[in-house]
């Protein structure tokens, strides 16, 4: 029977939940680098005993961990994150230029096709890619020569903090920073366009034909259906048909189109979740009521999935790289909380249980499907 | 010898005890001492001073012989109580709370 692994990066440590395919008995495996801040934590699609973890703190700075084994042994690899040439300088709060400084790794993604090769978006924001398993990064400065300096970091800080592979196009990459906007390359990363037409809403930008300083929160593609992109924006729930060429709204009926992270259905390409957060004020679900939403037509129609999760009373919020789905037959969903808990539901969201409900504030979920 | 104590983490980080000893060459000096650690420790690189410029990070301190060295520069020469190995060089986790 398959197996399906959640890698949990929180506010003090990495967990891993494992369970079979029936997914209702969680073993809990950590804490592993307890007491670190694991802003992401993924596996190889290539190979899936290898995984990497971002590990950091405010003490003792950036730390790339490596596992060539599911997670049982760890080796600390290198993290010498230099930017390339003459780092330069971007927007500042106050408007003036500011030199670019590296702080931390928001993003581990590993290549589709070599467990060696595996990229990191950072703060300040830039892509870096190792092609020997984690030990030597370089810098890919064509994404920071798209107007890099007009970026201006959100409250969280100018990070690079999703990035979409695509396996039907191997050189095109999408990336995604905070509040500078969405980019694509189709040269493999050597060049970068902003892809960010449509991307308008009130009291974000003045400029509605703004080529960067859009708040993007997340971006979700399916693997099958290339071109075709998700995105929860800082207000707005967004769709593009053309590979971010253009964007359009989809946030329907949604009871609030903030929120932090969007995902897809793993079988059904129009089937897409996200969870509505009250406000850029009031970082919680509204009226207290924890609801995942789901469209089954690709946007504007909702749902709210309801059954296992807390509908009074709850004040948590749902980062933006913590919610993932399984590859089983039936669909498997998982999102971790600020408090702490890690739901998983096991039918594509109509039920829900929480695997656990006391970890650290969960900053990021992703989950390996093993045969 | 040179003795050097670690944080916590940094302890974990490298799979050490609280105490490591490290063979210095030289005048030494806390920049001496953090170029001989993170040879033999490369795991510790960038975690005690910032690879781009060499500072150290800002809640890191040095403390040794009952004082804080911390803000002097790091080519200065040690005490000699912790040059001939009597005493360890601290490298300490500031405390950063609230």
């Amino acid at each position: 029977m398959s197996t399906v692994r959640v890698l949990v990066g929180t506010r003090k440590g990495a967990f891993i939940l494992t369970a079979d395919g029936k997914r209702d008995k969680w073993s809990v495996s950590g804490p592993h680098f307890a007491g670190w801040e694991i802003y992401h934590f993924n596996g190889s699609p290539a190979d899936p005993q290898r995984l990497y973890a971002s590990q950091s703190t405010g003490w003792f700075g950036q730390v790339i961990q490596r596992s060539n084994d599911g997670g049982q042994n760890w080796e600390a690899v290198g993290n010498t994150f230099a930017y390339e040439g003459t780092p330069g300088t971007h927007q500042w709060y106050d408007g003036t230029q500011h030199p670019w400084e590296f702080k931390r790794v928001w993003r581990l993604e590993p290549s589709l096709t070599d467990p060696d090769e595996v990229y990191a978006g950072v703060e300040d924001a830039a892509l870096f890619r190792s092609r020997d398993g984690g030990q030597t990064w370089q810098e890919l400065p064509g994404l920071r020569a798209v107007k890099g300096h007009l970026w201006q970091p959100g409250a969280g800080g100018m990070c690079l903090h999703t990035l979409v592979l695509d396996k039907n196009q191997p050189n095109r990459l999408y990336a995604a920073i905070s509040a500078a906007g969405a980019f694509r390359s189709d040269d493999a990363g050597q060049t970068w366009r902003p892809i960010n037409k449509g991307l308008v809403a009130n009291g974000e930008l003045p400029d509605p034909a703004a080529e960067v300083g859009h708040c993007v929160h997340c971006i979700a593609m399916h693997p099958s259906r290339s071109g075709v992109l998700f995105m929860q924006k800082h207000w707005d729930v967004m769709r593009s048909d053309d590979a971010g060429d253009s964007w359009h709204e989809v946030s329907g009926n949604l009871p609030s189109d903030f929120g932090f992270p969007i995902a897809v259905h793993a079988h059904e390409p129009e089937t897409i979740f996200v969870v509505p957060i009250k406000s850029d004020s009031e970082h919680y679900p509204p009226e207290g009521k924890l609801r995942v939403y789901r469209s089954r037509s690709g946007g504007q129609e909702w749902e709210a999935l309801t059954q296992g999760l807390p509908q009074s009373d709850c004040y948590v919020n749902v980062l933006r790289s913590a919610m993932a789905v399984d590859t089983l037959d039936q669909c498997g969903v998982y999102f971790g909380t600020t408090g702490g808990q890690v739901y998983a539901s096991a039918d594509a969201g109509d039920h829900w249980q929480p695997i656990v409900r006391d970890l650290p504030a969960v900053l990021s979920v992703e989950v390996q499907t093993l045969p | 010898m040179i003795r050097v104590t670690l944080p916590y983490h940094l302890r974990n980080l490298a799979r050490v005890g609280k105490e490591v000893e490290l063979q210095i060459e030289g005048p030494v000096t806390p920049s001496a001492i953090l170029t001989a650690l993170e040879a033999q420790y490369p795991m510790l690189l960038g975690t005690i001073r910032d690879q781009a410029t060499g500072h150290r990070r800002p809640f890191i301190r040095f403390f040794a012989d009952g004082q804080d060295l911390s803000h002097q520069s790091p080519e200065t020469p040690l005490p000699e109580a912790v040059a001939n190995g009597t005493l360890p060089f601290l490298v300490v986790g500031a405390m950063a709370g609230g």
